[in-house]
């Protein structure tokens, strides 16, 4: 079972984060012998303890730490302090997620050979391509069990699908199913999906894939892997020669402890895997470390994204079954005709009535607002969710007053849309109502971002040190034995989901490391 | 389709009766409505404030199938906070009084709750609706309204479904209309 290492065990590789990236990457390690130390700021909640209510299970889950936003977003205005809807647990956001795994197209990881150019982005070639990903997503959807991959069958449409089904194909549309979703389509050492509705408050019958109850378990059973729950790391710290030594953390009552490490690997979110970046300046590296670029904390991404809701004569009763139970991706595809570069997907979503009544329009209020509520029972729902533009002003910085309870800045999370966000997400709120409109909606609500889920590219991959912070393995391109682990290596976010790729690329870096510590390079 | 009964609860507010249902306010200190079986004690603000709130409530988020008795249970944290915040009993009360004059000279009535239409009311909460007070009675609103468990059924939202083995067989696809 769980191995137990000491503080001063310098032989382990220690990854900051038990998500996507760091879950995966955690099992990845163990399984090849090499002796693993995640910490993780959140607690441990087994899946039977997740709570099937909107409130109580945010309170449970999401990461409340203090943080502050800037820009033109508008959940600046309505949430600013709460720039993002993600989770701090053991399992990280892998508990929150709905599971849509959609591997990128292939040209969305050279998107500036594609795109050309675009005016106030900060667009750059991905150094890695589709086909140096093909093996490592198989190996991710089979970890995962995606369905509609390797002979999984689809899961059942729920209502909010077959309305979203019947308007996408009365507009023509092609490419519209049930999904390609990390959610248990069969039974096997975990249940099939149970339709409970409840995907982002944590699955209860752990039907959907998440690092808690699949890699975590997984790892530990090697004795190879130590998950320390409720380590919340502060800084890392290198020695004289300038690798990383090893990362200071604070247990829940506070106490600070340092654990030694080979090799650290961070992937804490991309908020804060940039502020540990920032917040473990030294004399040595005063930008922070692994920031000879600039580019650590920059170019921000959290996908385009909105909502359209539609009201209909009839009840639809969206809240039952898989929360994203459906996809409609013609519009993923890059048609500049459009008005805009790069596409997005249409996937159903649904909130309770306690969330709708705080995201459907924030701030909103009147019988105008409630004429709407009024209609729940009777909506469906989609979500959008696109390519946006890096920008390296859209950034994560450490704010220059507040500080954590252990004294350390907190993040600001500074956000703009480009315009080709913005044309981007009027052209989807009007393909979305146009899908509701072709079956007999009553009334459609273009709805705003909510707090962002897909929070991507601060610490970006390049082919050259000055244009990124990370090597086409995530190892960054300053210290050898400094690795990024999430969505922040992402160079540019695509129109698809993110964390089917970020633990391809999880599995793809724990071969690398495994090699590079295998020929002493680490 | 399996639909929820949301008969039981618009036959309940049969007796207790419609929009306005006038609160009364007891010397006592409390604000309480005979007719819909509803009473709220009242600690640190006066009982004409809180059953303005109540009304101003209703005014931000109308729902004409939920009895009052919802908005008091959502309202009352004010009074509760109040009694151990005199910084936000003031803001309570501050914000109450100035709406009220300023309805008094506008429409000529005695405040607020004496206004007789909704939409003239609501129209006195957009002047105000930048300022601390109508923010934190709205946005407390948000949760201490919509998560009373008690009022989703007459939205048609079942709430938790894990324990009744979520809706695989339950309707998750029984939508035979499209």
């Amino acid at each position: 079972m769980a191995a137990p290492y000491e503080l001063s065990d310098d032989s382990v590789v220690v990854v900051i984060g038990s998500g996507a990236g760091g879950g995966t990457l955690g099992n990845e390690l163990a399984q090849k012998g090499i002796d693993t130390v995640i910490l993780e700021a959140g607690g441990r909640h087994e899946f039977t303890d997740f709570i099937n209510d909107e409130w109580g299970s945010f309170g449970q889950l999401a990461w409340l730490d203090n943080r502050t936003t800037s820009g033109d977003w508008r959940v600046s205005r309505d949430f600013p302090n709460l720039p993002a809807w993600i989770v701090k647990a053991v399992g990280g956001s892998t508990t929150h997620w709905a599971g849509a795994s959609l591997r990128f197209q292939e040209h969305e990881l050279r998107v500036l050979s594609e795109y050309g150019a675009v005016e106030g982005a900060n667009l750059l070639d991905w150094p890695i391509t589709l086909a140096d990903l093909e093996p490592y997503y198989d190996k991710a959807e089979k970890k995962m069990r995606v369905t509609r991959t390797h002979d999984l069958p689809g899961l059942p449409g729920n209502n909010n699908y077959k309305i979203m089904e019947a308007g996408a194909k009365k507009l023509g549309y092609k490419e519209v199913h049930t999904g390609r979703m990390a959610i248990n389509s069969v039974d096997d050492d975990r249940p099939m999906c149970q339709q409970s509705g409840f995907c982002f408050q944590g699955c209860k019958f752990s039907a959907k894939w998440s690092t808690l109850y699949t890699e975590i378990p997984e790892g530990e059973e090697t004795g190879k892997l130590e998950v320390r729950a409720n380590a919340h790391v502060l800084k890392i710290e290198h020695d004289d020669s300038g690798k990383v030594s090893g990362v200071v953390y604070a247990d829940k009552d506070g106490n600070q402890h340092r654990q030694a490490a080979r090799a650290v690997c961070v992937a804490g979110n991309s908020i804060e895997s940039p502020r540990m970046l920032l917040n473990s300046a030294s004399s040595q590296f005063p930008d922070g470390l692994a920031n000879s670029s600039g580019q650590v904390g920059k170019n921000y991404m959290r996908h385009m994204t909105g909502s359209v809701y539609a009201v209909f004569d009839k009840p639809v009763n969206f809240y039952r079954g898989t929360t994203m139970a459906g996809i409609i991706s013609d519009e993923a595809r890059n048609n500049p005709k459009r008005g805009f570069v790069g596409g997005y997907e249409m996937e159903t979503l649904a909130l309770g009535l306690p969330f709708m009544a705080a995201f459907l329009n924030p701030g909103a209020w009147g019988r105008e607002f409630t004429a709407a509520l009024d209609m729940y029972d009777h909506m469906a729902g989609m979500w959008i969710v696109g390519e946006d533009m890096p920008q390296e002003s859209n950034a994560i910085s450490l704010h220059d007053e507040l500080k954590d309870a252990h004294g350390m800045p907190i993040p600001n999370v500074h956000f703009t849309d480009h315009p080709n966000d913005v044309a981007m997400r009027n052209h989807a709120y009007g393909q979305g109502s146009a899908v509701y409109d072709a079956v007999g909606a009553t009334a459609t609500y273009p709805t705003p971002p909510y707090p962002s889920t897909h929070n991507l590219g601060t610490n970006r991959m390049s082919a050259k040190p000055e244009d990124g912070v990370v090597n086409k393995f995530g190892q960054t391109h300053d210290i050898a034995n400094l690795f990024i682990s999430d969505g922040s290596q992402f160079t540019t976010g695509a129109a698809e989901n993110p964390t089917l790729t970020i633990v391809t690329l999880a599995i793809r870096q724990a071969d690398y490391i495994a090699e590079q510590m295998s020929q002493g390079a680490i | 389709m399996r639909v929820l009964n949301k008969q039981e609860a618009i036959s309940r507010r049969g007796f207790l009766t419609g929009a306005g249902g006038m609160a009364l306010i007891t010397a006592s200190g409390a604000v309480l409505s005979p007719s819909q079986g509803w009473a709220v004690e009242v600690k640190a603000l006066k009982p004409e404030t809180m059953a303005t709130l109540i009304q101003m409530a209703r005014d931000i988020y109308p729902h004409d199938r939920l009895a009052d008795k919802f908005y008091a249970k959502a309202v009352k944290t004010h009074d509760e906070t109040a009694a151990k915040d005199s910084a936000h009993k003031q803001l309570i009360e501050d914000g109450v009084a100035y709406i009220d004059s300023r309805t008094e000279v506008r429409h000529k009535v005695a405040g607020y709750r004496a206004l007789g239409w909704e939409a003239d009311r609501a129209a006195m909460l957009r002047l105000i609706e930048d300022q601390a007070f109508f923010q934190a009675l709205r946005g407390g609103l948000v949760v201490g309204l919509y998560n009373q468990k008690e009022i989703w059924p007459m939205f048609g939202y079942e709430g938790a479904s894990a324990d009744q083995g979520g809706y695989i067989e339950r309707g998750f696809d029984d939508l035979d209309w499209v």
